[in-house]
């Protein structure tokens, strides 16, 4: 039966043609539309991790209570023991040590005296360790722009935009004028070896990356940093294991009556990022949602098309005397192979722009000139294996519910007036 | 009784007349603090969340337009000096051997880590032409009778919109002071103590500053030496002596 059908749909291409096609063009689609917003979300969750929270983050808890003012002085102490401990713990994840800070950046002029001067937005992380991952994991490579990475603690990397600002370039003088980690006015002259391009609107305006221990020495946060970013051992973050190693690690070291005890946080407790998992959830959910949905009208409407165009075959094939529930079921299973059919190759179709999309991405740096939010100017697409199934949603059972409403009215149709209509 | 009728009600009278005004208190307590030049050696203790830090400077001042200081201890501040002319500030740094301006947002910046700011070392305008003053009570602080003064700002350009003073009626010199954001958010707190008679001055020697936002428990500025109405060179004041 299904070879007969088949053999039909093949032979009769004025049936089976269009709604192939329309079935295939939808799923690839709603293929390409999961794929890339999975993508967007992956992207910026990830980016924040790299950035800025780690999969997990371990803070003091007097820190993590104030940490939008990055309070310095309630930094972690006894650092060097403490990520020993952690590797000892967990040896599949990697902990680095991030300091934080602002104050002004001071360019001088020939008599030593303020040439230019604007407020720094700075991160100081390992630059200058042999085995450091955290140039490739920042993207510093592909961020520079003039000059070189640092050789030495004092010497920094600041955004091209603000050594223009500044007037200063790679081998120049800058001063930093911050606040130790004990309250005191700290006061350090850095040679910029380098600009950098983040990419990121806010960064640009700002940003400065310096050696950690360049800082340590500025902030007099000797064994010290405002926070130890962890990495699992997974390229995406997995909220189930991270949530693993934040209670255990809570349960070992944390005291809450302690302000100065270590406190984990995993990436999804992070203020801004608990609700950006609830929008992942949700939005992402809506849009795929409405886009089946919206794809479904449009096939379910194919389904449609299908059966009135077959309105005088059918009426052909109930005079000869073919019983009505066989036209209705034989036409379902027309659908059915319609529908997987225009699934197979819409998702074949979806999942090869999904992964062009996924090794190139897509630029918007142009549309975030003006953001202050820490985003990636690359989005890329992510194939997940509800990509591989998504498609077929739409793809089969909307064509399938288009065709059983519109064959409803083969039981409608009356076999005395059949060959009065098939006489018009 | 006619007569004593009259005498109850010109009571009030009486005691309202010997009440002096806002503006009155504010002019005594001008004329007991104000000098025309002071050379003060002192310590500020920080008792910071961690720990205690103690700083020692010099300063040289010439009303409240000029102050040249010079810190003392410890070996990290040691050398580091200030020069305050007017409304501007720079600071000369001898690790990095510059002089830096400080203005903007880094005037709000915590003055060595202690519970003042910059801009609180920096505040020379004059009450009076900032403020409305008014009388609204009285009050014991360690055992003194005091006024209570406020101060309703007229400009929005003053750090601190309300103040509250408690003035001794005896000696005019505040006992403790209040400073309040325009919402009422208490912001700062200070209390003189070990008031002592200089020449014909009351002066206190450890002023308690507190910075209700910050943790610790706030700044001690104890004032070792002061002397008053000195012959100060005026090269003093100049960016090239931050230098020297």
């Amino acid at each position: 039966m299904i070879r007969f059908l088949f053999k039909g749909l093949l032979r009769d291409k004025n049936r089976s043609m269009l709604p192939v096609i329309v079935v295939t063009a939808g799923v690839a689609l709603t293929v390409l539309m999961h794929c890339y917003f999975t993508g967007i979300m992956r992207d910026t969750i990830e980016f924040t991790a790299k950035y800025s929270s780690g999969h997990v983050k371990i803070m003091t808890r007097a820190y993590a209570e104030n940490k939008n003012q990055v309070p310095n002085d309630l930094a972690l102490l006894g650092v060097s023991e403490l990520i020993s401990n952690l590797q000892n713990d967990y040896p599949k994840m990697e902990f680095v040590q991030r300091i934080n800070f602002g104050g002004l950046l001071d360019s001088p002029d020939e008599n030593g005296e303020t040439k230019k001067q604007g407020v720094v937005s700075g991160m100081a992380v390992d630059l200058l360790s042999e085995d450091t991952k955290e140039i490739e994991r920042l993207n510093l490579e592909g961020a520079l722009r003039k000059g070189r990475f640092p050789k030495k603690p004092d010497e920094v990397l600041i955004s091209d935009e603000f050594a223009a600002k500044l007037e200063v370039g790679p081998g120049d003088q800058v001063t930093l004028i911050t606040s130790t980690m004990y309250g005191g006015m700290s006061i350090q002259n850095f040679t910029v070896s380098g600009t950098i391009e983040f990419g990121v609107q806010f960064m640009d305006r700002s940003g400065m990356i310096a050696d950690i221990t360049g800082i340590q020495s500025a902030l007099d946060m000797y064994d010290a940093c405002g926070e130890i970013l962890g990495f699992l051992d997974s390229p995406n973050y997995n909220d189930l294991a991270a949530m693993k190693v934040e209670n255990d690690f809570n349960d070992k070291y944390s005291n809450p009556d302690d302000e100065f005890s270590p406190v984990m946080s995993r990436l999804k407790n992070e203020s801004m990022m608990a609700g950006y998992f609830e929008f992942v959830d949700s939005f992402v959910g809506i849009i795929i949602g409405v886009f089946i949905l919206a794809m479904s009208i449009v096939l379910w409407n194919t389904g449609l098309i299908g059966g009135l165009r077959r309105y005088g075959e059918i009426g052909v094939r109930l005079a000869i005397g073919e019983n009505k529930g066989h036209i209705y079921r034989s036409m379902i299973y027309e659908a059915i192979l319609i529908g997987l059919v225009g699934s197979f190759f819409g998702t074949l179709i979806g999942l090869g722009f999904s992964y062009w999309l996924q090794e190139a991405g897509i630029n918007i740096g142009n549309m975030m000139k003006s953001s202050k939010m820490m985003m990636p100017s690359i989005f890329r697409a992510n194939i997940t294996t509800p990509a591989y199934y998504l498609g077929f949603i739409p793809g089969l059972f909307s064509v399938v519910l288009g065709t059983m409403l519109s064959g409803i009215g083969i039981y409608r149709r009356k076999t005395a007036q059949l060959f009065k209509e098939l006489e018009t | 009784m006619k007569r004593l009728v009259i005498i109850l009600f010109l009571i009030p009278t009486i005691v309202r007349a010997e009440e002096p005004t806002g503006k009155e208190i504010l002019e005594r307590i001008d004329k007991n603090l104000a000098a025309k030049s002071t050379i003060t050696t002192s310590k500020m203790i920080i008792h910071g969340a961690r720990q205690t830090r103690t700083i020692e400077a010099k300063t040289w001042g010439i009303g409240d337009e000029k102050a040249f200081t010079e810190y003392l201890a410890p070996a990290r501040e040691k050398g580091t000096k200030m020069l305050k002319l007017e409304d501007k500030l720079w600071i000369y740094s001898p690790g990095s051997d510059r002089t830096i301006q400080i203005s903007g947002h880094m005037l709000r910046q915590s003055l060595m880590g202690s519970d003042l700011s910059y801009e609180d070392m920096m505040d020379n305008a004059k009450m009076l032409e900032n403020y409305d003053a008014g009388v609204i009570g009285s009050e014991v602080i360690q055992g003194r009778d005091c006024w209570i003064v406020e101060l309703q700002a007229k400009t929005a350009q003053v750090n601190y919109q309300i103040r509250k003073l408690w003035v001794d009626k005896d000696r005019f010199i505040p006992l403790k002071e209040e400073l309040y954001a325009k919402s009422g958010k208490l912001l700062k707190r200070m209390e003189l103590f070990d008031i002592i008679k200089i020449d014909s001055r009351w002066y206190p020697k450890k002023i308690v500053f507190k910075d209700m936002l910050k943790t610790g428990d706030g700044t001690e500025f104890i004032i070792d030496d002061i002397e008053f109405d000195q012959q100060i060179p005026e090269y003093i004041f100049t960016k090239a002596s931050l230098k020297k």
